[in-house]
């Protein structure tokens, strides 16, 4: 479903992503995992038409995003990392624009943005703006969102952040029962390493833009010898310390390219 | 069409929702009609030009337009910040479309609040020579609505972030009304400051509105039309293309 094959980007001379290569398979769930500043929202960004790759490919249902911009954005759900609503308008709104903006018909739309807030028990609210929104509401409903126009494959860049044990729980259960009843495939991120141990059937371990392990849960524990995936990913990826210093250097160097290229 | 429509919508939604927004740019235009309108009045007229309201109130018209056009595509950068964007240019809908949409959007508010001054100079003493003008007026304020929210929308479409809208505030969208002739007669002017208002485009916006409402015109009315009409096609084009390049 999703084929990447010796991907890259660089921002100047940050190299966010260095020759990534994996392959997602329809009916997947498919965590990718990383610390920090790993790459994880660059790859997401290229693999759903919101950035050019620096060089590689990319193949989404057989299609290239660069080329096919809009035949891929149709087969696709986003969960982004930040929030990507418009706070003045009401929950309902929301759903009804972005139904709109797939061709969702009106009546299709209408039941199923019903159906969706209620699941994620938001119906109550639906006529209030989202500036009235909890953090937690608000993410709820991007979520219900991604899933209105019943795409083929959806995107959760970190969907739990920010959310209670409950609907957490809830969140990971409607993934699965749509991963399971509708083949719908699964492309993840997340910094709860039971999380992706518990959903995800394979995972993609990432650091410093480059993919450091590939397999199943087991598999990755195996390989590292580790009991649970959480020590695997840091047997993997290294201490904390490392990898925030890179951060920061990384975080300098942004800076200082954006102040040169404002002189 | 959906997609025009839903965005030009939620571009409207938002005004109506603003309401100290509205109250609040209501403010500017209303300063200049007193203080200029009433406060130079005599001496323009000393000076033989007759009623300085009925001069000034196509350029306070032609300015609270260009203020609210360009603000309105510079939202564009609030939506970058904020995340909406990102929504919409994931959609699987042309950008252009997108584009329009929103610039509709935009502009129909600026002409919204044009309206609102258009009532507010009345009240001041301002007065139409005749009716059938009114259709032709309404062609100038929607040409300057359209060509400044395509020009908000095409500089917003570069800028990364606020960092560059008070540049831009004081630069580009301050010269554009000072020069225009809004506040003064173009006639007779030092030749810089003539050249500047002959490549101002709200010049020609003013200079319309002033020529079919007040029947007193510089360039005319139909050199207006063809300027504002040719600069709004080509500022379109321009924003179109910036946008579509928009990488987050
Ligand atoms: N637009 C950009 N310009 C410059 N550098 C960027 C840009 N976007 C991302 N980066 C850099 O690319 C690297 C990877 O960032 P990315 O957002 O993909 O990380 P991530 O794995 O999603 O991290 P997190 O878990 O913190 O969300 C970082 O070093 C970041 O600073
Ligand atoms: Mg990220």
């Amino acid at each position: 479903m999703i084929e990447v094959e010796h991907l890259v980007k660089s921002f100047g001379d940050i190299h966010a992503v260095r020759d990534i290569s994996f392959n997602v398979h329809k009916g997947e769930i498919f965590a990718f995992l990383g610390p920090n500043g790993a790459g994880k929202t660059t790859t997401i960004k290229m693999l759903t038409t919101l950035l050019r790759p620096s060089s590689g490919r990319i193949s989404i249902d057989g299609l290239d995003p660069v080329h096919h911009q809009n035949e891929v954005r149709k087969r696709f759900g986003i969960v982004f990392q930040d929030p990507s609503t418009d706070d003045e308008l009401t929950a309902w709104e929301n759903m009804d624009l972005h139904g709109a903006l797939y061709g969702v018909p009106r009546r299709v739309r209408t039941e199923r943005i019903e159906k969706l807030l209620r699941l994620f028990e938001l119906w109550d609210r639906r006529g209030h703006p989202l500036k009235q929104f909890s953090g937690g509401m608000k993410r709820r409903l991007e979520i219900a969102r991604a899933l209105l126009h019943t795409p083929r494959i959806i995107f959760l860049d970190e969907p739990t952040l920010g959310l209670d044990p409950q609907t957490r729980n809830q969140l990971w259960a409607q993934v699965r029962k749509l991963n399971e009843e509708e083949q719908v495939t699964v492309f993840l991120t997340t910094h709860y390493m039971e999380e992706a141990e518990r959903v995800s059937q394979r995972i993609a371990i990432i650091d410093h833009g480059q993919i450091v392990a590939q397999g199943t849960p087991a598999e990755l524990k195996a390989q590292t010898s580790a009991a649970t995936l959480e020590e695997a990913f840091l047997a993997l990826t290294g201490s904390t310390i490392r990898d925030e210093g890179a951060d920061q250097f990384a975080q300098m160097r942004t800076m200082a390219k954006m102040w040169s290229r404002r002189r | 069409m959906t997609a025009i429509y839903m965005l030009w919508l939620r571009q409207l939604k938002r005004y109506f929702r603003s309401r100290s927004r509205i109250v609040a740019s209501l403010g500017q235009p209303l300063l200049f009609l007193l203080a200029l309108g009433f406060g130079f009045g005599p001496i323009f007229r000393r000076a033989g030009q007759g009623n300085y309201i009925q001069f000034l109130a196509p350029g306070v018209i032609g300015m609270t337009i260009l203020f609210t056009a360009i603000f309105s595509g510079i939202e564009l950068i609030w939506d970058r910040q904020f995340g909406f964007l990102k929504e919409t240019l994931v959609a699987p809908v042309p950008r252009i479309l997108i584009m329009i949409g929103r610039t509709l959007g935009g502009a129909t508010v600026a002409l919204l609040q044009g309206f609102i001054v258009v009532i507010i100079c009345f009240v001041a003493g301002f007065r139409v020579h005749t009716f059938s003008a009114i259709p032709l007026a309404l062609l100038f304020m929607a040409l300057i609505a359209l060509l400044f929210t395509a020009l908000g929308t095409a500089i917003a479409s570069v800028l990364q972030d606020f960092q560059g809208f008070q540049l831009v505030m004081n630069f580009l969208v301050m010269p554009i009304f000072f020069l225009s002739g809004a506040l003064f007669p173009l006639a007779g002017l030092p030749v810089v400051l003539s050249v500047l208002a002959t490549i101002d485009p709200l010049s020609y916006g003013v200079d319309g509105l002033r020529a079919v409402l007040s029947s007193q015109a510089h360039f005319g009315a139909t050199v207006d039309l063809i300027v504002l009409g040719a600069l709004s096609s080509i500022v379109l084009v321009i924003g179109a293309r910036l946008f579509s390049r928009i990488q987050l």
